[in-house]
């Protein structure tokens, strides 16, 4: 069975890859073009360390066919910073001590961004819950909490 | 190495023709559940049938006789929509309850329909509304009530050929209105120990005329439970009636021990959640 | 101890490997590739006790792509051999059996043999076309049935260790039993005016890491082996794997990648001697990555256990005996920390009379892994519940109750040494004066108090710091940095040298280029690796001083520094001008060459962490749901370097006893196979079911520390189980013995 040839839009810019027809999106983004950003720690949608954004939606990359790419446009981790200027969510999450490994932290950031977007001013049970489907297992959650609210009120004082 | 292959037809009757010449490919929408067992080696499919770029699929649609849902619509682009929580705030509320953010990014209601587990969320919430399942197949379309698709656990009436197309849900009258309420024991990212959907009608009085009283993980299939609703109709949904609820839909209930509850637990669950649920339909049909 | 000032040493500078880590550019295990690579997987065992009788491994060896196969009889077969240590003991002959079965399989999942191939896809169907005949034995599941006197055994050759007194004649399934006693605890009963006396179980739960095990090996053209890998320590898995696989250490390098989280988990290994012995084999490197399905059913959790227990006091509240009888479930090879468990059960109390054993039991389930503060939190679960319940019948205030008890500095801990300074009576006095202590309570709410007491490792460290020509610094450590250590090393160096934080450079060095360090583990980096680095940015000044000496021409000890300048001192004021640490460096290679400054030291003892916590918790009486709604952490930490990693670890082991507490345990069907190995029904927390998790840091300063600071990282997960239970007992009035309180058993209970 051949391969099956993706043409696809990846944080901004086009790129095709070659896949297996059964294989994730999150394999190809590893494995294939060497985003290792994107984390797994399940495979079975449970995690959230594999979150990426597909057509302006969030979801877990391990349950994405690489072929569902085609024609599409996705965003991951890598794309989240501008350059060398991070994003505030990065950015607060620093100054928070919101990680402590780290390994789940690409999934969180990613998740809140795809949160900030839709509201700029969610509140900390809101943030909550839709974080929940991104494990942490080192921090207990509440500076990821801390750092994404912080991150939301920077967010709209500069756009205020 | 056997290879799978992965298809994604544009029409509904590209799809049949995929599905109806190869027994072994599979309907992939989100692939939340599809994906994970052919992982685990549960499924082993011979194709991926990618059903998101058929338009029919994708669709929501709510004119005077209600909402018409393609099955392969995302669960949160189903909770986005304002109207639909406004309408029918429980299936509103199970769609919201499948899985994570993430999850609810790709998992679909027809999915969640069609994988056929007894403790879907959206299948109370959906039978409880009197919802309809569309499904086209070699022989044409065919619709039938949410309540008789599936058949047992993860088996459902889908022939050879056949998939899942659509989800209609009739727009509820005055003073009508759905609650869905689960226990898990998180706060999220769980499955359904005990589900519960009522939707109720009331007159000018406050009194019930209508309710339709569904129970999810209880049972080998969701179940509609008549005596939970006739407990609730000709009352005014006071406490006794609740509690009449409560008891139909525990008895209604024949549930497992399993690694996520017991017989004995899952049944009283299911007479409070039921009860719950009816008085926030209640509350919300008060409303309306 | 004298009161220092400190610069950098407890401020909050963003950590070095940050902006990797948020910006996706950190690699961690599985994110390793090297040309030319295969992929290994591994055949698992699909009982839980059964014997091995014949291995064919010829359908696998024809598959198209496949490289090598390896079976268990392949690896040398060493003798048993145990080594004890202060969080459980290791025998390589269990360590190598573990990665690969030999003889017989312990539990379901139980690696069998592996394959190596050019796709993860074809190593794995390979694998499972590897035809095992196995002849099924009966499986050994709960401690009851492995102390059974007919018992199956799992060794036939298991000699017990420990306290062997009373420990039976032939072939056993209880591999050691270890005792702790003081006074006499029969007449100490009798002098109490009440009793209280409970059987308390909990079960199997997994430290639940986020990044799977994962490590690439490559044979190297001159035989040297190197290994990247996920790991708490390089040194460990070099070591380890020579052992498994009889090479001199020497040949072995390990790079240890960032680490996604580990919690003890990543002190053992599994995959690395697989690994090395395939390359081997196939003559290319092999990467191997489990599966989270494999995490749960074949790497470390930690123990289920029982016990029973027993105290008494004065109706003044005054602890006078206790009776601890507790056994662990060491999994398939022994090893369970039954032993710290012994040594924390009684480490916050002055109790005059107290007889504690522990054993060590092996049951057909994986072998136990460290998991944080090893075996401290089921037994303290037994005991703070017990003081609850004390306070409870004799009408005390919970905490007064315990600041009656608690022990000072010169009390002995109940494992032998005497306590130094220590910080649990400052813990209970912040929570008595905590607003969370007086905050009025809403319906079906509870409020848990418990304390909780880890004992600390200190063990052996190295540390490099090398000067740059601007002045800036590397410091190089052999210990993984599972949760901001990095930024800590490099605020020691920053103090003692006088430059900014950002300045030094903190690398995690791999085994070739540091000196022997043992695991991230045991609460010991910022401690003991700590005093490595403080000691070898001391050789570093020293160094900086004699050059300043050089170039004034004066004695050494008339150069003083400070601030990250040498100044004239010792009669020398005001004779030559400040030299700063930039001109120093610039000159270096003119004044005696680079500067480096060295430290390896052991360390004996540390300091002991104690903490005292707090927990309100609601619950739904129709449900039998509960939720934490408000929580307090309270910990000394000695000395906190960086605070926000501190408060981290307080928060992050806080959040991993309450899920312990609730909702977390291995299940396992009849036959022994775990049922729910994936984090959909494994639940731990998830950040909707947590309440913020407050914190205070009490510093009692450390004497055995330079700057005071102790070990942090364990202590949080003791106080939790017992702090939720007693919550819970408050809330529903039911007395909770056993975890996790799931909501069908707290229904039950309450409906009882």
């Amino acid at each position: 069975m051949p391969k099956t040839h993706v043409e696809t839009t990846i944080n901004g810019e086009p790129q095709e890859f070659l896949c297996e027809p059964s294989e994730s999106l999150l394999a190809a983004l590893r494995d294939g073009l060497g985003l290792t950003g994107t984390k797994e720690g399940c495979t079975t949608g449970d995690c959230g360390a594999c979150s990426v954004m597909l057509d302006g939606r969030l979801v877990p990359s391990c349950m994405v066919l690489a072929p569902e790419a085609i024609g599409r446009s996705i965003e991951t981790i890598e794309g989240v910073a501008q350059g060398d200027s991070l994003h505030p969510l990065q950015q607060k999450f620093l100054e928070h001590a919101a990680l402590q490994c780290g390994v789940c932290t690409p999934g969180f950031i990613v998740a809140a961004k795809a949160l900030l977007e839709r509201n700029p001013d969610p509140s900390e049970e809101e943030t909550r819950y839709w974080l929940a489907g991104n494990l942490c297992r080192c921090t207990g959650y509440d500076k990821i909490i801390r750092a994404v609210l912080d991150a939301a009120a920077e967010m709209r004082e500069a756009t205020a | 190495m056997l290879s799978i292959r992965y298809e994604a037809p544009a029409s509904v009757g590209e799809a049949v023709a995929l599905l109806d010449a190869d027994e072994g490919a599979k309907v992939i929408a989100g692939g939340t559940d599809l994906l994970v067992q052919y992982r685990s080696g549960l499924r082993e499919p011979t194709a991926f049938v990618d059903v998101k770029r058929i338009p029919d699929l994708m669709e929501i649609s709510i004119d005077a006789d209600g909402l018409v849902l393609g099955a392969a619509t995302p669960a949160a682009e189903v909770f986005e929509n304002t109207e639909i929580r406004q309408l029918w705030p429980g299936v509103a509320e199970a769609t919201d309850l499948i899985g994570s953010t993430q999850i609810q990014g790709r998992a679909t209601l027809g999915g969640n329909l069609c994988n056929s587990s007894p403790a879907a969320d959206t299948v109370p919430a959906l039978i409880a509304v009197g919802a309809q399942a569309v499904i086209a197949g070699p022989s044409g379309e065919r619709e039938l009530a949410v309540e008789d698709f599936v058949t047992g656990p993860g088996q459902n009436v889908l022939g050879r050929g056949e998939f899942l197309v659509k989800l209609r849900v009739p727009r509820p009258g005055p003073r009508t209105s759905d609650a869905y309420l689960r226990l898990i024991p998180r706060t999220e990212m769980d499955i359904a120990v005990v589900g519960a959907g009522v939707a109720l009608t009331l007159d000018e009085g406050g009194t019930c005329t209508a309710a339709r009283v569904a129970i999810g993980a209880v049972a080998p299939t969701a179940l509609l439970v008549p005596d939970a609703a006739a407990a609730l109709v000709g009352s005014s949904v006071d406490d006794a009636a609740l509690a009449g609820a409560a008891q139909a839909a525990s008895a209604a209930a024949s549930p497992i021990d399993d690694k996520r509850g017991t017989v004995a637990y899952r049944r009283k669950v299911t007479g409070v959640l039921t009860q719950r649920a009816a008085a926030i339909a209640a509350e919300r049909a008060r409303e309306r | 101890m004298s009161e220092r000032k400190f610069k950098y040493v407890g401020t909050r500078p963003i950590r070095h490997d940050g902006v990797d880590k948020v910006t996706g550019r950190a690699n961690f295990g599985a994110d390793f590739d090297a040309p030319g690579m295969l992929h290994g997987a591994l055949l698992r065992s699909p009982h839980a006790h059964a014997r091995i009788l014949s291995v064919d491994t010829r359908a696998a060896e024809a598959v198209a792509g496949v490289k090598a196969v390896l079976t268990g009889q392949e690896l040398p077969k060493l003798q048993s051999m145990w080594m004890g240590g202060a969080e459980g003991g290791i025998d390589f002959r269990d360590i190598a059996e573990n990665c690969l079965a030999r003889d017989k399989v312990l539990y379901h999942g139980h690696a069998v043999a592996a394959v190596a191939a050019t796709t993860p896809e074809i190593a794995l169907q390979a694998a499972r076309m590897i035809e095992v005949e196995y002849e099924e034995l009966t499986p050994v599941l709960d401690l009851e049935a492995a102390v059974a006197s007919d018992a199956p055994i799992l060794h036939d050759d298991l000699q017990p260790i420990g306290a062997t007194d009373p420990l039976p004649e032939g072939p056993t399934n209880i591999a050691g039993r270890v005792e702790f006693s003081r006074g006499d605890v029969d007449a100490g009963f009798a002098e109490a005016d009440v009793v209280v006396e409970r059987e308390f179980r909990t079960q199997m739960v997994h430290q639940g890491y986020i990044e799977p095990h994962a490590c690439v090996a490559r044979i190297g053209e001159d035989d040297q082996v190197v290994v990247w890998c996920t790991t708490q320590g390089g040194f460990a898995v070099k070591n380890y794997s020579a052992m498994v696989l009889q090479m001199d250490p020497a040949k072995i390098k390990v790079i240890s990648s960032e680490i996604g989280g580990g919690f003890g988990g990543k002190t053992t290994i599994y995959l690395e001697p697989v690994a090395i012995a395939l390359a081997r084999k196939a003559r290319r490197p092999v990467k191997m990555v489990m599966s989270r399905e494999e995490v749960f059913r074949a790497t470390g959790p930690t123990s289920g256990t029982i016990v029973r227990a027993e105290l008494g006091a004065k109706r003044d509240g005054t602890l006078v005996a206790g009776r601890l009888s507790m056994f662990y479930e060491a999994g398939a090879y022994r090893g369970s920390p039954a032993g710290p468990g012994a040594m924390c059960a009684f480490g916050s109390y002055k109790i005059p009379n107290f007889y504690i054993e522990a054993h060590d039991v092996v049951v057909n389930k994986p072998k136990v892994a460290a998991y944080r503060a090893p075996g401290a939190p089921m037994s303290t679960f037994a005991t703070e519940s017990l003081v609850d319940e004390l306070a409870r019948e004799l009408g005390l205030d919970p905490i007064e109750m315990r600041l009656h008890n608690a022990v000072d500095e010169g009390d002995q801990a109940p494992y032998g040494p005497v306590y130094g300074p220590i910080g649990l009576r400052e813990t209970l006095e912040a929570a008595r004066s905590h607003p969370h202590y007086k905050a009025p309570l809403g319906q079906n709410q509870g409020r848990g108090i418990a304390c909780g007491f880890w004992f600390n490792a200190g063990m052996s460290s190295s540390a490099n710091v090398s000067l740059h020509a601007d002045g800036s610094a590397v410091v190089a450590t052999g210990n993984p940095d599972i949760g901001g250590s990095r930024a800590a090393q490099a605020q020691m160096v920053s103090e003692e040298l006088g430059i900014p934080v950002e300045r030094v450079r903190p690398v995690v060095a791999d085994t070739d280029s540091v000196g022997y360090t043992d695991m991230t583990g045991g609460s010991r980096v910022c401690f003991a690796t700590g005093m490595a680095v403080i000691q070898a940015s001391r050789d570093v000044v020293d160094q900086l001083r004699a050059r300043a000496a050089q170039i004034w021409g004066v004695e050494l000890d008339s150069v003083a520094w400070e601030d990250g300048r040498a100044l004239p001192a010792n009669g020398a004021e005001g004779d030559h001008e400040p030299l700063p640490i930039e001109e120093l460096a610039q000159q270096m290679g003119r004044t005696g060459g680079p500067i480096v400054g060295k430290a390896s030291l052991t360390a004996p003892m540390a300091g002991p962490g104690f903490a005292t916590h707090l927990c309100d918790l609601e619950v739904d009486p129709e449900t039998g749901a509960s939720r934490v709604v408000r929580y307090t952490a309270i910990q000394d930490a000695g000395k906190a370097v960086h605070p926000g990693y501190v408060e981290g670890q307080y928060q992050g082991g806080s959040a991993q006893g309450i899920g312990w507490a609730l909702n977390e345990e291995y299940i396992f069907d009849e036959r022994g196979e775990m049922e729910n190995p994936g984090f959909l029904d494994y639940r731990m927390p998830v950040a909707s079911d947590l309440p913020m998790i407050d914190t205070v840091i009490v510093e009692v300063p450390n004497p055995l520390h330079p700057y005071g600071v102790r070990g942090v990282g364990e202590t949080p997960i003791v106080p939790p189980l017992a702090a939720v239970a007693n919550a819970m007992r408050g809330a529903t009035g039911v007395r909770f013995t056993v975890l996790p309180m799931s909501p069908p058993r707290v229904l039950e209970a309450i409906d009882a």
